[in-house]
């Protein structure tokens, strides 16, 4: 997820892009992304080279190529979306690969980016989402059981705080700077005119690239990495909830996708020439009225809905406390009678 | 804390020269066999064995009056009782020349079975409770069902391979022709469908909608380059680069994007001129006999390997046509690996009869709906409780009248499928247990239930009180000046006269 706009934030978008690089080379496919991209870089008219997103300086590497599919992009990348994609809570109408389609057994990589403080993350310049949602919403996930491990990367100003506050068993958490350091980007490109990519992502891919499908790389490698003197920010991390110990814990478990695999030893017998067989193709239907327009509504749902309420409420409580004793102070201090010269 | 009863109606049938001398009524009597089936702290299964002991009709003793075992259990079938979730055992001496030498339990396709006596009453206990818990369910079997509220520590390594309850299943075959310049292949994908996938299909129509689709794929290659063994001069694919033969074809086969419902993929894969023949070893270095893989959860590979031509100058493309019988052999046989229906780890002296094009037998069908239906309403009792737990915890969320109907509705379900349960009527059961669970996930994912309204205390304060400190300040002076403003002219007609 990147959660920034804007052409300065050029390297959100190269972190993410390289990420999702990096995830499918080790073989996870796109049907099990979901990339949440403001995707304002590639065609934005200030970008010197359009149609490519670099991650490198000297323009090694060209991370928008052709096999990148965003599936929220632009002003669809909200606060909303996002807890709506963890926990589910989708529109019927939603289609498949914009869905998180994950079960128990899944284990599930989150990696966030964008600009942050002290317990939020900004969205899109116009919103927030605390760090208090965010496990919550990860609770609903363990509720449904909607995971079967869940690690979180997250690479902003402050990043620590975002893992604070959770308490759902089986999540790591791996953040580019404590609380109250800022994460720095890493180096800026002349010829484009931004920094392309921060410190930590930058160092994670480079911990990446030598990763390959069957690789035995553990947690504790990961952790390793960027350490103080070339990020600057002081890297944390958070395994207190999680079950296994980190040693045991592969890359490849989260960033690559390697599946339980059995032979198969049994066989059935099928009798390949059957008598009696008779080809059970459905009969055309004829005469079937074609559906009237009012049965294909979901009708329970429009019948039982309330009249939706307009947005303006008339005060109480406080407001109407507060007011009530504006207007009699105002009264008590000219006096009734002056209200003829009011009305 | 659920307690789930599980009851199993169950008819022994003992015919003449095999009744135990020591039994402990005369015939006919009913008895219950309960037992316990501890799960965790707070859910406990108790599964009750309903059994009835009687012995022959006349017309149940002319139909095991014949040859083998297989025409007893043809002849018994109109003879019983068929409803889903019950069981008839039939009780033959000990010397009997139905079953054939070595086995003493033979499990028919439906839902009866033919024990021998055996040497007593308790050798035939033994053997009735083993029976019966292979056509039902096991404990592993339910553990496996409830597998969220279990601990970790007490689950098998492969208790949560099985296909987890769904409403509905979408299977995909893929041909994968990775060399289409030399092989031509063509597969009577529709016929092979409607002759031997629908029947297994229509059977489990009962436990979820299946929707079949199939596709061909060129160019597809495998992930893994395989080995050449000269020993056999073929090619072979080790059990531990299987893994990884999965992911590079996956994003290439393109699931269904309308449909919600697990995708069960069964791919055939085509080896290429310059890599055939292809054969998949196992752990130990053999070749796999069916030449094919499956992941649990994700569905099956099969290799097929094309025959290199007599003569070698022979035309390219070689124009192949599949065997689709020995194809969906495999595959049916990954389906029903892929439900949880093994037929390997019996005891010995089991012999079980095949189903054949039918797929599975009546008792494995049962098998599969026990399992489902206590797994359906562990579901629903967990979504149901941590809805009431969210709406606990944030007080703001408006429950809109079709969430709430959904979940009564989920609640009453639930109830009633337990209560049939504890009947059994497993057939009543599964069903309100899918509906239990079609309700209850209507109402936990209804995207109206989405809690945007956290706002922590300090973020409240510093939005108020720059607003309201400013405005307070005339106010509370003003009323300050009216209190004593007051006060002074209560004592003033005290002062004045």
């Amino acid at each position: 997820v990147c959660t920034s706009r804007f052409w300065f934030n050029y390297r959100h978008v190269a972190n993410t892009l390289s990420v999702y690089r990096s995830v499918k080379r080790l073989g996870i496919p796109d049907s099990h992304i979901v990339l949440m991209l403001a995707d304002d870089m590639a065609c934005n008219p200030r970008n010197p080279k359009p149609a490519t997103v670099f991650s490198h300086k000297n323009m090694e590497l060209n991370v928008y190529g052709d096999d990148v599919e965003v599936d929220y992009r632009s002003y669809e990348v909200t606060v909303e979306n996002f807890l709506r994609v963890l926990t589910g809570r989708i529109p019927p109408s939603t289609p498949r690969s914009k869905r998180l389609l994950s079960d128990d057994r899944s284990n599930i990589l989150i990696y966030m980016t964008g600009h942050g403080g002290n317990g939020f993350l900004k969205f899109q310049d116009s919103e927030e989402i605390t760090n208090v949602e965010l496990a919550d919403a990860f609770e609903q996930m363990w509720q449904k059981r909607r995971y079967n491990e869940l690690l979180f990367i997250i690479d902003t100003c402050q990043g620590a705080s975002m893992y604070e506050r959770f308490y759902s068993p089986n999540i790591m958490a791996l953040a580019s700077s404590q609380v109250g350091e800022d994460s720095l980007s890493h180096q800026p490109d002349l010829g484009i005119g931004v920094h392309l990519m921060d410190r930590y992502t930058f160092y994670v891919l480079e911990f990446l690239e030598e990763i390959h499908p069957a690789s035995q790389t553990n947690m504790n490698d990961l952790f390793q990495v960027c350490p103080k003197s070339l990020c600057v920010s002081t890297p944390g991390h958070r395994t207190d909830l999680f079950q296994r110990d980190p040693q045991n814990v592969l890359i490849t478990d989260f960033f690559g996708s390697v599946r339980k695999v059995e032979i198969t030893t049994e066989t059935i017998s099928l009798d390949s020439d059957l008598a009696g067989f008779e080809s059970k193709l459905p009969k055309d239907e004829l005469a079937a009225e074609p559906l009237k327009y009012a049965e294909q509504l979901p009708v329970a749902q429009i019948i039982h809905q309330k009249p939706k309420q307009k947005d303006w409420h008339p005060p109480g409580g406080f407001i109407l406390g507060l007011w009530a004793l504006i207007i009699m102070v105002f009264f008590k201090t000219y006096g009734i009678k002056h209200m003829k010269h009011i009305f | 804390p659920a307690q789930f009863q599980l009851a199993v109606p169950v008819a022994v049938v003992f015919a003449p020269g095999s009744v135990p001398g020591d039994l402990p009524k005369a015939l006919p009597f009913r008895d219950v066999q309960e037992m316990e089936i501890p799960v965790n702290l707070r859910t406990s299964v108790t599964s009750r064995y309903e059994m009835v002991y009687r012995s022959t009709t006349a017309q149940e003793e002319a139909a095991l009056d014949v040859a083998t075992a297989q025409e007893a259990d043809a002849a018994l079938r109109p003879l019983q009782d068929t409803s889903l979730g019950s069981l008839t055992v039939y009780v033959v001496p000990e010397t009997s020349s139905l079953l054939p030498q070595g086995t003493s339990v033979y499990v028919g396709k439906h839902r009866s079975a033919l024990v021998r006596a055996g040497s007593g009453l308790a050798a035939l206990h033994t053997r009735l409770r083993q029976l019966m818990q292979v056509m039902s369910f096991t404990a592993s079997s339910i553990a496996a069902a409830l597998s969220d509220r279990v601990p970790n520590s007490q689950l098998g390594p492969d208790a949560r391979r099985h296909l987890k309850s769904s409403l509905g299943y979408e299977i995909t075959f893929s041909l994968l022709n990775p060399d289409p310049k030399s092989h031509a292949v063509d597969w009577d994908i529709e016929d092979a469908v409607n002759r031997y996938v629908r029947p297994i299909l229509d059977k489990l129509s009962l436990v979820a909608n299946f929707s079949v689709d199939s596709q061909i794929l060129y160019y597809a290659v495998l992930g893994v380059t395989p080995r050449f063994d000269k020993e056999s001069s073929s090619f072979l694919l080790s059990a531990h680069s299987l893994p990884h033969v999965i992911n590079p074809v996956e994003a290439r086969l393109g699931s269904s994007a309308a449909s919600l419902y697990p995708v069960l993929n069964f791919l055939l894969y085509v080896p290429e001129r310059s890599h055939s023949p292809l054969y998949i070893q196992d752990k130990d270095g053999a070749p796999v006999s069916t030449n094919a893989f499956h992941s649990p959860r994700w569905g099956g590979i099969m290799v097929y390997n094309v025959e290199a031509p007599a003569a070698p100058q022979a035309s390219l493309p070689l124009h192949v046509d599949v065997d689709m019988v020995r194809v969906m052999e495999v595959f049916l046989a990954q389906l029903r690996l892929l439900f949880g229906l093994s037929r390997e780890e019996l005891p010995p002296e089991f012999l079980l009869e095949s189903p054949g094009n039918e797929g599975l037998a009546d008792w494995e069908l049962d098998r599969l709906l026990w399992a489902h239906t206590v797994e359906n309403i562990a579901t629903v009792s967990t979504t149901l409780t941590s809805l009431a737990q969210l709406l606990d915890k944030i007080g703001n969320i408006v429950i809109k009248d079709d969430v709430a109907s959904e979940v009564y509705q989920a609640v009453a379900s639930a109830q009633s499928a337990m209560a049939e349960l504890a009947a059994g009527h497993l057939h009543s059961a599964f069903q309100a247990s899918k509906e239990a669970v079609t309700s209850s996930e209507r109402a936990f994912f209804d995207p109206s239930l989405l809690h945007l309204l956290y706002f922590p205390d300090d973020q409240k304060f510093a939005i108020y009180i720059p607003l309201f400190l400013p405005m307070a300040v005339p106010i509370l002076l003003s009323l300050a000046k009216i209190v004593r403003e007051a006060r002074q002219r209560k004592k003033e007609p005290t002062k004045m006269d």
